[in-house]
């Protein structure tokens, strides 16, 4: 197979089908979850669980003073690497360029050598993450093969990413066609590891402000 | 079948996973950030005081009954299955070292609300036969005589007559179409009956009708902390049968964390369904009566006070400006601890854990976190509203050679309540 | 012109001035970024040589490289090297034909066995030998013949290089490239659809002063190859900056921005399109507002799509998603119902507690 014919493999079956697994995968995780139900609620409510939902939905993204003392390690790597993903995924032209083939609509991207230095901090900053959770004894003791595997999968596009933009390592087919499908090794993993968390998390910090916003807290 | 047994508390465990507990599991990313969040790990430093870890079991059980994956591996002989060790192996971790304070469900980044699954996880835990000794002792009394700490109806008219003859007022008891029936903690009741005394002074000064029921006087609910609904629900019946025979409007629950959950936001719940008369904390019910301009002071309190916020009233509860408003009036030097309100530490002793003896030693080196608390200001008095709380700052306080009155809110109102 | 003279006898027979000549060996140095200390080794080596014989054979091609060449601009540079070398078979440009023709390139084979340059323009049809055949001898026969004796091939155009456009998908007349199957002499591909002017003579050039030039991995010399359309494109600040034109002619494409979104293959397409130019110099098709084709890039006809960029899945993403999603309801519907049904069995199961059922007590 020549890298052309690679290339043009990850960028057709192997997306469609990294597609459709990570598409279907989500709405059966989601509906997993909802499908369990919930006991109604007898007692009298004291506020409204609807507006204590949606507060906790946005607000838990911030931490309290305290726990950004005390986490302050966990905390802003994890808001690095978040961001550093954000900015890489959804504000570099060539990746936009996906997004518009998908919905249809694109958006305007920031300069390719911004995003360039951002990856480079990411990459440090997944790299952090990686040495604190093989290191912290709280982290070696919730850490499993999954947690790792997770690791890999998310940093190798980053890397592979990097190394494409740069036509360093190999010819760019090859370069492209190895970041293509390690993007597409993250998309068939997503729903069946702790990365659906990317979807899911809105809903456990719906349920966390509506049990507390019934009872007039704030959390 | 009778007795305990691990398929009971396996099905008990089944019964208990919801959307909620899915979630929750669903979301977590093993971020580690909940360790930091509760005081049992950070006065130990011991990972395993991490609180998802605590839930394990639970986990477990979501995992291998309620996810395709999950169940298929089971199925398979792919992933170990829950076993009675694992129970047995928790326990510690799921009674000793949790009070259900809740503060690792503030702090998670992904919104797990593990208090809530820690409640659940009890459930199976209690009825496969791994809950402490001591709690389970404190329910079998609850139920049968009607106090876990065994406080029959006698002891409690003694201590009614006591407080008669000190204030001179007389307490009503089984009064008819009163406005309120107040329930007491045995933690009240035999140590600290002079809130008896506080509330009926306050409530004679106020007007407010009142009355306690030789029925049902109890409020501490030991169903909740050792984790089982059913019995739970068997002591809350109590107070509805009583509420509803005494046809009053409202029942005031105490100065106690687990009481205030368990009859005003579980209770319901528990029996099945809404009650017929409104539940109300006794600090919700000294703040209306002083935003009514009925509850007057005659002079402040003069030292320096800060306030301890009991985990199952403000955190978990929503009784948090209150207190404050209270003690703005009450206090003239008010100040509060760093991390007050509702990212407030545990005190350590809630949740069953006072009545843990086993937990003892591990409560006591918890207790280091509210001392850094207190020793981050220099306050002449601490103040509180549970009496679980007051007993165990008091026995901390002690244990680390610091000196500092604990205060009831509603005492020391009463105190200087003007005449 | 007789076939023994030197190079430089030629030349000067032909009224071509020292002074063209230098500045031919100039330009040619310059173009495989040659530093000038190395003109004198080129002149003189071209003029001390002997005229050497050169083959062309043309198979399934549309002689465009032919055309390319011929029609250059700059005659005298391009017609110099047609007129220094011996082409003793060429289809276009030959006067014999028929019996004749065959015969001159036998004898140009025995005469200069071993030293012979095998040029080669278009693809060999390898699904049925009678697709193409020249004086009854098919494609695969011929350059099998031919190179027997040849020093080296030089595959002129991405047909001859990879295979090209008749390779496209579905490839009906089964179409590959000269390494497909010749494996036993040393190959240059000088791809391009087709390739640049000064690029083929300079190539040629380079063989007949140097020898064999370094090579990349699809056999091009990186003296031309060796740095991407992208790497050297007058356009690349505006990718940089990421700054695009959307559309044909919107305000971008009329400022001169990038035209990756418009599905350029610059970064993928190794040629000298960027700094040699077409035209001798004139421009080249990004400078012209049209997105690189990659036409000097194996499979360029199937490479997703001109006007897709190269990074851009060429499926039907929102297409697959949405259905992938209805599949996913269907599915999580079902694994929904049974987990719900478990729980509500698990729930119908519940025996009331009672203090009985609790462990020890202290």
């Amino acid at each position: 197979m020549t890298d052309v014919e690679f290339l043009l493999w990850v960028r057709g079956p192997a997306f469609d089908i990294a597609t459709i697994i990570l598409c279907a995968g989500i709405v059966v995780r989601l509906l997993e979850i909802f499908l369990m139900g919930r006991k109604p609620d007898f007692a009298e409510p004291r506020g409204s669980a609807m507006a204590g939902g949606m507060r906790t939905v946005f607000h838990r993204t911030l931490p309290d003073p305290g726990t950004l003392k005390r986490s302050s390690f966990t905390i802003i790597t994890g808001w690095v690497f978040h961001i550093g993903l954000f900015v890489i995924i959804f504000l570099f032209v060539p990746h936009i360029l996906v997004f518009e083939r998908a919905l249809g609509v694109g958006w305007p991207g920031l300069p390719s050598n911004i995003v360039d230095a951002v990856t480079v901090v990411t990459i440090i900053a997944l790299l952090a993450v990686l040495i604190h959770r093989l290191r912290d004894p709280v982290l070696r003791l919730l850490s499993e093969f999954n947690d790792y595997l997770v690791w890999a999968v998310t940093t190798l596009p980053v890397i592979t990413g990097w190394l494409a933009f740069h036509r360093v390592g190999a010819a760019p087919p090859a370069l492209i066609g190895i970041h293509i499908l390690s993007v597409e090794l993250l998309m068939v993993l997503f729903p069946f590891t702790k990365l659906s968390h990317a979807f899911t998390l809105w809903i456990a910090r719906w349920y966390n402000g509506a049990i507390a916003g019934y009872k007039g807290i704030k959390s | 079948m009778s007795g305990p047994s691990f398929q009971r508390g396996y099905d008990a465990l089944m019964e208990q996973i919801d959307a909620p507990t899915a979630a929750f599991f669903s979301s977590c990313v093993h971020c580690g950030m909940c360790a930091e969040a509760c005081l049992f790990f950070t006065e130990t430093g011991d990972p395993k005081y991490t609180p998802i870890h605590k839930l394990e079991p639970l986990r477990k059980v979501w995992k291998q009954e309620y996810t395709f994956w999950g169940k298929l591996a089971k199925s398979l002989g792919i992933s170990k299955p829950l076993t009675d060790q694992d129970l047995t192996d928790w326990e510690t971790l799921v009674y000793d070292s949790c009070t259900m304070c809740g503060r690792c469900s503030m702090v998670c980044p992904v919104g797990n609300d593990l208090a809530y699954m820690i409640r659940k996880l009890r459930e199976g835990m209690a009825v496969s036969g791994h809950a402490p000794p001591g709690l389970v002792g404190a329910t079998r009394r609850a139920i049968n005589i009607g106090s876990p700490m065994g406080v029959k109806l006698p002891a409690l008219q003694a201590q009614i007559r006591s407080v008669e003859a000190d204030t001179g007022l007389k307490v009503p008891v089984d009064v008819e179409n009163a406005d309120y029936m107040l329930l007491l903690s045995s933690m009240e009741i035999m140590n600290f009956p002079e809130f008896i005394g506080a509330v009926a002074k306050i409530f004679d000064k106020t007007g407010v009708s009142w009355t306690i029921s030789s029925e049902a006087f109890e409020a501490t609910n030991s169903g909740i902390q050792i984790g089982v609904s059913d019995i739970a629900a068997e002591l809350v019946q109590r107070i509805v049968d009583a509420a509803e025979k005494l046809k009053v409007k409202n029942v005031i629950s105490p100065e106690c964390g687990h009481a205030y959950m368990a009859i005003r936001w579980e209770g319901p719940n528990l029996v099945g369904k809404p009650f017929s008369f409104k539940v109300i904390h006794i600090l919700e019910l000294l703040d209306e009566l002083r935003s009514q301009g009925r509850l007057k002071l005659k002079d402040k309190v003069d030292s320096r006070l800060t306030y301890h916020d009991p985990c199952q009233i403000g955190r978990r509860g929503g009784v948090m400006e209150q207190p404050r408003h209270l003690l703005s009036e009450l206090a003239r030097d008010f100040v509060e601890m760093p991390e007050a309100g509702q990212m407030n530490w545990c005190c350590g002793a809630g949740g069953g854990v006072s009545s843990n003896e086993r937990a003892d030693d591990l409560r006591l080196t918890a207790f280091q976190r509210k001392k850094s608390q207190l020793d981050q200001i220099k306050v002449d008095g601490l103040v509180s509203a549970c009496s679980n709380c007051r007993i165990h700052i008091e026995d901390g306080l002690e244990h680390y050679h610091m000196d500092l009155p604990v205060l009831s809110l509603t005492e020391t109102l009463a105190e200087h309540l003007a005449d | 012109m007789k076939k023994d003279q030197t190079l430089g006898e030629a030349l000067r027979s032909r009224g071509i001035s020292r002074r063209s000549f230098l500045k031919f060996c100039a330009t040619t140095a310059s173009m495989m970024a040659l530093p000038p200390s190395m003109i004198p080794v080129i002149a003189e080596t071209l003029e001390k040589m002997r005229r050497p014989s050169v083959i062309w054979l043309s198979f399934q091609e549309c002689t465009g490289c032919t055309e390319s060449i011929t029609r250059s601009n700059s005659a005298t540079i391009e017609d110099l090297i047609f007129n220094v070398i011996s082409l003793d078979y060429h289809h276009t440009l030959q006067a014999a034909s028929g019996e004749a023709a065959e015969a001159a390139r036998k004898a140009a084979m025995e005469e200069n066995w071993g030293k012979y340059l095998v040029v080669v323009d278009g693809s060999i049809p390898t699904g049925n030998p009678g697709f193409s055949t020249i004086a009854g001898i098919s494609n695969v026969d011929m350059l099998a013949e031919t190179v027997k004796g040849a020093a080296a091939i030089v595959a002129v155009g991405t047909c001859a290089s990879f295979g090209g456009i008749p390779k496209a998908d579905p490839n009906p007349t089964g179409a590959v490239s000269v390494s497909d199957l010749v494996t036993d002499k040393p190959i240059i591909n000088v791809p391009g659809c087709p390739p640049i002017p000064v690029v083929i003579t300079g190539v040629l050039v380079q063989f007949l002063t140097f020898g064999l030039p370094e090579l990349d991995s699809l056999s091009r010399p990186k003296a031309f190859y060796g740095q991407s359309i992208h790497d050297r494109c007058y356009r690349r600040p505006f990718y940089d900056k990421g700054l695009f034109a959307e559309s044909f002619d919107d305000e971008g494409a009329k400022k001169g921005w990038c035209l990756y979104k418009l599905g350029c293959k610059g970064p993928t397409t190794y040629n000298a399109c960027a700094t040699a130019k077409w035209n001798d110099g004139t421009s080249f098709p990004i400078e012209a507002g049209h997105p690189c084709l990659g036409c000097s890039e194996p499979d360029f006809w199937d490479g997703g799509g001109f006007y897709k960029s190269i990074s851009t899945p060429t499926g039907d993403i929102g297409r697959n998603a949405v259905y992938a999603a209805g599949a996913g309801l269907l599915a999580g519907a079902a694994i929904g119902g049974v987990l719900h049904a478990r729980k509500q069995a698990a729930v119908r199961k519940h025996q009331r507690a009672t203090i009985d059922d609790l462990g020890e007590e202290s």
